[in-house]
């Protein structure tokens, strides 16, 4: 069950796209998810399909594990599918039974906000499956650093980001050794109503929590013992440099955009 | 009530990129009222084989059968299964979460729906077990006492659920010697007085040696070795060549071989080779 979890799942590799600046990376992600958001017409979606295809080849994982990535939010897509068809106002009537009626207008919008919904999700994965938490958190750091002026806590954001990326396997791996030591004390966690159930957390979230506190004052021990006073100062092992992977990323998203809203200009 | 294990093969990760055959063609039998010391290194299996005695993981292949009920199957009770075998986990005071002692260690007996009275008497009789004064403790926080306190109500916890199997993993990790010695004296004394069968997993050779009547070695998910303390710490380079020792007692029996003691082979307990080593001394030291 907690194994099948795969939010924000990295899968190691040297691919140019795992080679390429997270900052770069994180840009461009942006704006590919702005530019599926400026499609509107299916000749667009096809495009954008077939850009993603070209990046997740170009990464080489596989594209069946994105779309698995997908199947957790089939019921959030279809929810908004079914939403946009019903409140949907228009005039092209396809289809009426009763109070109920189907317009051409509707379908299109539905149809068009699962596709963006389902390109979102996997244009995010392509990111983090290419690129390890270390490399995303210090991206965003380094690009919340104009912020910094602000008074914007950059840097602690980010080093919060890393320890709760890095915590998730172990609290992972302690929820489960916790709930099987309190099922072999006879605990149930899989029957009863609702109520019954979240009685039965009680057993699980006590020690987790319990533990979790413990290895934060463990963690902020030894983070001063090695002499951590945040991020004023501080020098880093890998510097972040963009390169020519870089500039040919930045040019392939910029010519995407441009082709979809020429595209969509002249097809209307 | 023994429990049988018959060509157990465990994988973790199936078919992913990270799969680890875990467990590999274990075939074993637990009889009723044995004394079992399990050992191996880190990541030999051990941990993994003692979760599916009472049924906490399912085999990928193989059968476990306890008092002849096949864990496998659907129709066994879990429940019934983990009332009569005892799991004690490494560290096991990490999953203490009542607000009082007594209400912690009810907690196994509640879940097997006794009632009142019964689940007064099983605290009581759990605490004193394991040595713990139920007058004194009985409504103080679990997180208020020691570590070693902790572990006791941990054990007691799993005693109160009254298994006719105990399995310990770890029971000693992290404890100071002092603690370590309390917590197998209970364990000896549940062994000796109560007759549970008792399953030990450790990494010390000498708590082994002090109690196990029978020592389980495994390594890479095999079981390697099965016999009698005697038997498997005279096997000391097989021991050492899978990263495990022989207690002290025959470390020490080696070395004063080695330097033309007359020891004989065999000898693995500390009140052994006392006993030989005064035999010596009496005799006027070196012989020939």
């Amino acid at each position: 069950m907690l194994k099948d979890i795969t939010l924000g799942q990295y899968f190691p590799g040297h691919s140019p796209i795992h080679r390429m600046d997270p900052r770069m990376k994180l840009i461009l992600t942006i704006a590919y998810i702005v530019g599926v958001f400026m499609v509107s017409n299916l000749p667009g979606y096809a495009l954008a399909l077939a850009f993603l295809y070209l990046v997740v080849r170009l990464s080489g994982i596989r594209f069946a594990y994105l779309l698995k990535g997908v199947k957790p939010l089939r019921f959030i897509i279809l929810f908004t599918f079914v939403l946009n068809l019903l409140f949907t106002e228009g005039e092209t009537v396809l289809f009426s039974l009763g109070f109920f009626t189907l317009t051409a207008e509707a379908l299109e919008s539905a149809t068009f906000f699962a596709l963006r919904l389902v390109f979102l999700v996997m244009g995010t994965s392509v990111l983090t499956l290419t690129t390890s938490p270390v490399q995303l958190t210090d991206g965003l750091e380094r690009l919340m650093r104009p912020l910094q002026r602000f008074h914007f806590p950059a840097h602690e954001l980010a080093m919060m980001m890393t320890i709760a990326l890095r915590f998730i396997p172990t609290l992972l791996e302690e929820t489960d050794k916790i709930q099987k030591a309190q099922m072999a004390r006879g605990a149930d966690f899989e029957s009863g109503n609702l109520l019954a159930r979240a009685k039965a957390m009680i057993p699980l979230l006590v020690p987790l929590f319990v533990s979790a506190f413990r290895r934060a004052n463990d963690l902020a021990m030894a983070m001063e013992a090695r002499c951590y006073r945040g991020g004023d100062h501080r020098t880093r092992l890998r510097e972040l440099r963009y390169t020519r992977l870089d500039a040919i990323g930045a040019l392939a998203t910029a010519a995407f955009i441009a082709v979809v809203v020429l595209e969509g200009r002249l097809l209307g | 009530m023994s429990i049988v294990i018959e060509h157990l093969n465990y994988i973790y990760m199936s078919g992913g990129p990270y799969e680890t055959h875990a467990l590999h063609d274990v075939s074993l039998t637990i009889e009723d009222g044995e004394f079992v010391g399990l050992i191996g290194h880190t990541g030999s299996g051990k941990s993994t084989l003692v979760q599916h005695l009472n049924g906490l993981i399912m085999p990928a292949s193989g059968r476990v059968l306890v008092d002849g009920m096949d864990l496998s199957d659907k129709q066994t009770d879990r429940r019934a299964i983990r009332q009569k075998v005892g799991l004690v986990f490494q560290y096991p005071e990490n999953q203490l979460f009542e607000e009082t002692v007594e209400k912690d260690i009810a907690f196994g007996p509640k879940n097997l729906g006794l009632n009142e009275a019964e689940i007064d008497r099983r605290v009581r009789d759990a605490m004193r077990r394991v040595a713990l004064d139920y007058d004194a403790l009985h409504d103080r926080s679990v997180f208020e006492l020691s570590g070693g306190q902790m572990r006791r109500v941990a054990i007691a916890g799993v005693l109160a659920m009254e298994p006719r199997v105990l399995v310990l993993d770890e029971p000693c990790a992290g404890l100071d010697p002092r603690g370590r010695e309390e917590i197998l004296g209970l364990i000896r004394d549940l062994h000796r007085e109560a007759g549970t069968t008792v399953v030990m997993v450790s990494h010390s050779m000498d708590d082994v040696a002090s109690l196990a009547e029978r020592v389980i070695v495994m390594n890479h998910g095999e079981v390697v070795m099965d016999g009698t303390p005697r038997d498997v710490f005279a096997c000391g380079e097989e021991l050492r060549g899978m990263g495990l020792d022989v207690p002290q007692a025959a470390q020490l029996a080696q070395k004063l071989r080695e330097r033309g003691f007359g020891i004989p082979q065999g000898i693995y307990r500390i009140e052994e080779i006392r006993a030989e080593i005064a035999r010596i001394a009496a005799q006027g030291g070196r012989h020939a």
